[in-house]
């Protein structure tokens, strides 16, 4: 599934190996968690309330709808925090994983 | 007096010629943004590793961009500057702020708030799939992230910054399909002796529409939105042309805007008084000629308190801190601010004709149908919020929230605040203003589970 966004430039930035819901991926160094997830995925998280999914609205870190989950049990506003290697993103959310 | 050292909130253009009046006479202020670095929104500077200059950053702006920039760094030593840094609740003498996951207090006495604004959004049928985004929020993509929101973008809504960014994304090597303007074509015509208050920005508005126009990307007037396609993701956008034809185009984004909101949380929780602003049709925090507030020691400057664009943004920036100043006294700053304020009346001009040029079109808000969500942090539809008015008696938009929970979501109202009040006005059957204002409340924006628990200690 090709990402929701399209890298324009800057391009040559460091890799980091991260994965998303289980499968490799990778992103840059600089590349905002939203952005990792977005270059390879149409979807940041699912909505509590409805099941749908979502892929953040803002940007800007004001309308909070892209809370994402990490396997290791945090949760980071997508949009503001950086990528980090190794980071094991899950876009399903955790709830819907019986953690 | 011994008074403590004066805070400044927001980084922008506002918060650093503020911080730089400050320092130019003698005083070390705290200066707080929750960002990593300074420049606010139309000066965000890219992450570190990121080689793009700043021409091709900001385009047309970037010697402002530059100036700005070096304006702050050259600060560094004479301010104390606390990035990564979210002030999330105000009380009289102290404000709380969180770093790093951490929350601690911070007393003080004088505090300029420069915080800023974000885009107004209407909903409209699927707004919610992935793939739609604010406008703002398509441009920090480019900006700060060197990314386009999608591979085929269309840009919806209304505002001069919908024909920039949509240029900033074409000439970035973005596909952009379509740029649709709410507002009619004849009222910019009606608005353009205003709009000359300021001729460079005129003439750079012209410019960007004439560019797209030029490259074949279809621009029009007077539409109305229908509706997103897709199941998962954006897939196309129906939209309705100033005729009432009905046009279906293919896109996999879309960059939503109609003009822009002022942040205006923390003079809220200071318990600043607000009107009602007819011309930018939003609750405005009050403030008098120098930018000063009914509450002793809090100032205001920049699109938080009202939007006037990044130029006025530096003005009245430095103009609260002349206020503080005066109040602190000793000095008289009065011939300064009254040359800025003459200044600031051909921006108020040039305001008054965007707004003419680009209405926030409320008929398209008060007609959002009922099976549309309105509040996406929650899932309420709007005609859940109709109900709270018709059945549950909800007279002003608080009631109404407690009722249908509109506004009450993580974002705080941010987002679905301007349409809520039009839908709720419209379902009451009167003036907008009637319809009151959400108050605001803290945390201004959640806080991770280890602070909340800091706080309860
Ligand atoms: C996403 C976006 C993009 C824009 N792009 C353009 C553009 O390209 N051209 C243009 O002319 N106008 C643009 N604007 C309009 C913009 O509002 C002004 O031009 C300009 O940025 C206003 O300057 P300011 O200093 O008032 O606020 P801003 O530049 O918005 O700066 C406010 C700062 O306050 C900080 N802040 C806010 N609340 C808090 C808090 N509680 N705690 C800590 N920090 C806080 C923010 O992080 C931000 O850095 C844009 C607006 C947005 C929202
Ligand atoms: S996308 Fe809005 S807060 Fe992250």
């Amino acid at each position: 599934m090709s990402g929701q966004f399209q890298r324009l430039a800057e391009t040559n930035r460091p890799r980091l190996a991260i994965t998303i819901d289980g499968e490799p991926a990778e992103a840059l160094a600089g590349d905002t968690v939203l952005t990792a997830l977005l270059a390879h995925t149409r979807r940041v998280r699912i909505a509590e309330f409805g099941g749908e999914p979502r892929a953040g609205f803002c940007l800007m870190g004001a309308c909070q709808d892209c809370w994402v989950g990490l396997a290791d049990g945090r949760r980071l506003r997508a949009c503001t925090s950086f990528a980090e290697a190794g980071m094991a993103l899950e876009t399903t959310g955790m709830t819907l994983r019986g953690r | 007096m011994a008074a403590e050292p004066p805070v400044i909130v927001g980084t922008g253009p506002a918060g650093t010629r503020a911080a730089e009046t400050l320092v130019r006479a003698g005083l070390r202020p705290i200066v707080i943004d929750e960002a990593p670095a300074s420049g606010g929104q139309i000066y965000r500077r890219q992450p570190p590793g990121f080689t793009r200059a700043d021409t091709e950053v900001y385009g047309f702006e970037a010697d402002k961009a530059t100036r700005l920039h070096r304006a702050f760094d050259g600060l560094a030593d004479r301010i104390d500057y606390r990035p990564n840094t979210l002030v999330w609740s105000i009380r009289p003498d102290r404000m709380h702020l969180l770093r790093g996951g951490r929350v601690n207090e911070l007393a003080f006495s004088h505090a300029i708030f420069a915080t800023g604004a974000m885009d107004r959004v209407i909903p409209f049928p699927s707004w919610t799939l992935p793939g739609v985004f604010t406008l703002g929020g398509a441009q920090v993509a480019l900006k700060y992230q060197g990314c386009a929101i999608g591979r085929r973008v269309v840009f919806l809504g209304t505002g001069p910054l919908l024909y920039l960014v949509a240029y900033q994304y074409a000439r970035a090597g973005a596909r952009v399909v379509a740029v649709l303007d709410t507002a009619p074509f004849a009222g910019k015509l009606a608005a353009l002796p205003a709009l000359l208050a300021r001729p460079g920005m005129a003439a750079k508005g012209m410019f960007y529409l004439g560019w797209l126009r030029s490259r074949g990307v279809t621009v029009a007037s007077g539409i109305r939105p229908v509706g997103v396609e897709g199941t998962d993701a954006v897939a196309g956008l129906v939209w309705r042309d100033d005729a009432g034809r009905e046009h279906r185009t293919d896109c996999d984004a879309i960059a939503l805007g109609f003009g822009l909101k002022a942040e205006t949380q923390l003079a809220d929780l200071a318990e600043v008084p607000f009107t009602w602003d007819n011309l930018q049709r939003q609750w405005l925090p009050e403030r008098d000629g120098w930018g000063r507030t009914p509450v002793g020691g809090i100032y205001l400057a920049g699109d938080g308190a009202g939007i006037l664009g990044a130029d006025a943004a530096e003005l009245t920036g430095e103009r609260a801190a002349l206020a503080l100043l005066q109040d602190r006294g000793p000095g008289d700053h009065g011939q300064r601010v009254a040359a800025i304020n003459a200044e600031l009346d051909r921006h108020r001009r040039f305001r008054a004709g965007l707004e003419a040029a680009f209405p926030f079109p409320d008929d398209l808000a008060r007609s959002t149908a009922d099976d549309t969500i309105l509040c996406r942090c929650e899932g309420v539809s709007a005609g859940e919020l109709r109900r709270a008015a018709s059945e549950l008696g909800a007279g002003e938009v608080n009631r109404a929230k407690a009722f249908s929970r509109v506004g009450m979501g993580r974002c705080q109202g941010r987002v679905c605040g301007p349409a809520a009040a039009e839908i709720l006005a419209a379902a009451l059957g009167v003036p907008i203003e009637q319809a009151g204002r959400l108050r605001g409340q803290a945390p201004v924006k959640p806080l991770p589970m280890a602070a909340v628990l800091d706080t309860t200690q």
